[in-house]
């Protein structure tokens, strides 16, 4: 093992800040979800090699990377979802047109 | 410069680069095939890191489901005008610079904590990796209660997902 | 360590001392020698895959009562380098529209993730490529990275009925991943690990096939469902939808697709034996036996594991050339409403059965796990006899049509 911590940890921060300024440009929500992905993924490897390098016995940071797989893909499914039932009725994925509650 | 780090630097740039084309790309499907390069490096980055349960998970879920369901909500919510004009909104240069300042800062704190350029100790002989995680997520002192409330949160989002999905009986 | 009980070792070995003789740094040729090895792992694989294009045409043909090809080399021995030659030499053609980049990456993916799955399957107890510890779900990985691969060809194909093909296609392998998922959990509980060498290896008193039948049975109809073979091939059959998903491949591409398929088969025919039969070794512990110690040598046990696998292999061709389709919403409601819950309780009694009968002697184990689940596919006939009572009593019966005169006609006279 010769790679140092920092490495990861950069990296980690890099995915998120592409997958942040993913959410933040881009105007279909589609695209929008892709972009929380990428941020999820980053967290998952700061968990993952969190563990690996303080206390790679205590199963603490995979138990927690497990959970946050499980919670991605429960969020993707029902964002979709939404996304579909909006599409069909207002025709529309760009998020800037989806504005019928504003004030 | 070991082989183990030209490894990480590949892997690093095949991450990082795909997930530049995922949020720069015009064509949504694109987008997602990028995505899913992303993913697949981060299933080897977990490999390397020698979390080979998490690797494997990483690409059925990540892979297998999630990026075929945005591949199939892309295809079913295209319109021909959406990929002809912009992608972005106007005044992205907004995004892009909060992106730098943060990840400069993010850099700044990580590179200030102590101990943080160790390279890692060899996993402790006769641990068997897969078989912890498991006797971790179902044992009662360990993580038990949220491995149940993940299970329960899926059930909910399962439900709802279909019930929301389902296109309304004319 | 010898060249007859550790091959690939013996030679990764002389093969390290030459090239370090050569003066090449250890990193360098450690790097080589992977590359030789992944090289040589495919080779084989793909060699395989052709002599399986004779075994399909050959056996095809004798289901249906005829010969199968017969003129080329004996026995028609030669035809599939025919095949190969005549799909080499024929025009590619891209559909106008069709999006190239994906177009042409989608069949090299397709048969790549059935490549990737040689990399864990043990032909020997040293002949093999690695040892993952999680060797199961990689299978099941694999399968995912075959899934995008046909949305990648249905969608780039531009052509309404590719999309139709690969839409329902990949309904029908993430549905059936989901009992094979379940019933990979049994080997796993049998075995108390997930490597593929530690499940071979687990069966060398007892195959688990005897142990949890139900288990195989479900095993097979999913394996048949993911590769897409029929009975479950409404997606690909040219009668249905025109070759579904890959309508617009011509040539070498469509020979990608079709290679991958039959070399797929023949894997899921290797897990199966893997999983299921005791893989390379299993016979019941004959080859602790001196008489028979020529049992342990790694050439004979990649023997036996090919033949295994053809046996398996052979299954799936049997089931597909006699068994009619099965329509999409029937496959999909087979799926959920059949298969998942008896997946579900089959890996619940085993799991259950597995901790109460561990301390009693071995015959009684085994009898236990069987009777297990001869009671459970008992009780699964007499639920869906009771199903079917009822639907036969809801439908009254057609009557029978009578010939104009009022006489049954000539022919139905009973003769």
């Amino acid at each position: 093992m010769s790679i140092p911590l920092s490495w990861y940890l950069i990296l980690a921060a890099a995915l998120f800040c592409i997958g942040l300024y993913g959410v933040l440009s881009r105007k279909n929500a589609i695209a929008i979800l892709l972009g929380v992905e990428l941020m999820l993924n980053a967290v998952n490897i700061n968990l993952v090699a969190f563990w690996r390098y303080l206390n790679p016995a205590q199963m603490a940071g995979q138990a927690f990377a497990v959970i946050v797989f499980a919670v991605a893909a429960a969020e993707v499914a029902v964002g979709l979802a939404l996304i579909i039932s909006v599409y069909r009725r207002r025709k529309t994925v760009v998020a800037d047109e989806i504005d019928l509650m504003k004030w | 410069m070991t082989a183990e780090q030209i490894i990480f630097i590949l892997t690093g740039a095949l991450v990082l680069g795909s997930g530049l084309m995922v949020v720069t790309v015009r064509n949504l499907l694109h987008a997602a095939l990028w995505l899913v390069a992303s993913l697949f490096g981060v299933a080897i980055l977990y490999a390397i890191l020698q979390a080979n349960f998490l690797a494997v998970v990483q690409v059925v879920v990540y892979i297998g489901a999630i990026a075929v369901l945005f591949i199939f909500a892309v295809m079913l919510t295209r319109r021909e005008l959406m990929e002809k004009g912009r992608q972005t909104r106007p005044n992205r240069w907004l995004p892009a610079l909060l992106g730098l300042l943060i990840l400069s800062g993010l850099v700044v704190l990580i590179l200030s904590v102590p101990g943080v350029e160790n390279t890692a100790a060899a996993l402790p002989a006769g641990l068997d990796t897969v078989r912890a995680l498991g006797t971790a997520l179902v044992s009662p002192d360990a993580y038990v209660v949220p491995f149940e409330v993940a299970s329960v949160l899926m059930l909910a989002a399962l439900v709802g997902a279909v019930y929301v999905a389902t296109a309304e009986k004319k | 360590m010898t060249f007859w009980n550790n091959p690939i070792n013996f030679i990764g070995n002389w093969l390290t001392g030459l090239l370090t003789g050569w003066h090449l740094p250890v990193a360098l040729a450690t790097i080589l020698l992977y590359i030789i090895g992944i090289t040589v792992l495919i080779v084989f694989a793909m060699t395989l895959d052709i002599g399986l294009v004779w075994v399909e045409r050959k056996v095809v043909a004798r289901f249906q009562d005829r010969l199968g090809p017969n003129r080329i080399g004996p026995f028609g021995l030669i035809q599939p380098v025919a095949d190969i030659i005549k799909m080499v030499i024929k025009e590619d053609i891209t559909p106008a529209g069709a999006d190239k980049i994906i177009y042409n990456i989608a069949p090299v993916l397709a048969a790549t993730s059935v490549i990737l799955l040689w990399a864990i399957l043990p032909l020997a107890s040293t002949i093999y490529g690695v040892d993952l510890n999680v060797g199961l779900l990689y299978i099941v990985a694999a399968g995912a990275l075959g899934t995008l691969a046909i949305i990648m060809a249905g969608w780039s194909s531009n052509n309404k009925y590719a999309l139709l093909g690969a839409f329902r296609m990949v309904s029908n392998m993430i549905s059936y991943e989901i009992p094979m998922v379940i019933i990979l959990l049994i080997p796993t509980i049998l075995a108390n690990t997930m490597s593929v060498q530690g499940i071979t290896q687990a069966q060398s008193g007892m195959w688990f096939a005897i142990l949890s039948p139900l288990a195989l049975l479900i095993f097979v109809i999913s394996a048949i469902a993911e590769l897409g073979r029929s009975p479950f091939d409404l997606n690909e059959a040219e009668s249905e939808i025109v070759a579904g998903f890959h309508i617009e491949y011509t040539g070498m591409k469509f020979g990608w697709f079709y290679a991958g398929e039959l070399l797929h088969a023949f894997t899921f025919g290797g897990f199966m034996a893997i999983l299921f039969f005791g893989g390379y070794g299993g016979f019941f512990g004959l080859e602790k036996l001196a008489a028979f110690g020529w049992l342990n040598i790694p050439f004979v046990q990649a023997l036996v594991f090919i033949t295994k696998a053809m046996i398996g292999y052979w299954v799936i061709m049997w089931v597909k050339y006699s068994v009619p389709r099965i329509r999409i919403d029937h496959m999909l409601a087979f799926n959920w409403k059949f298969l998942v819950p008896l997946a579900l309780v089959v890996l619940v009694n085993t799991a259950v059965l597995n901790k109460v009968l561990i301390d009693l002697p071995g015959w009684l184990y085994v009898l236990g796990m069987f009777g297990s689940n001869i009671v459970i596919g008992f009780i699964t006939v007499e639920i869906l006899r009771a199903h079917g009572r009822k639907q036969r009593s809801l439908t009254p019966p057609s009557p029978q049509p009578l010939h104009p005169s009022g006489h049954m006609s000539q022919g139905e006279r009973g003769v």
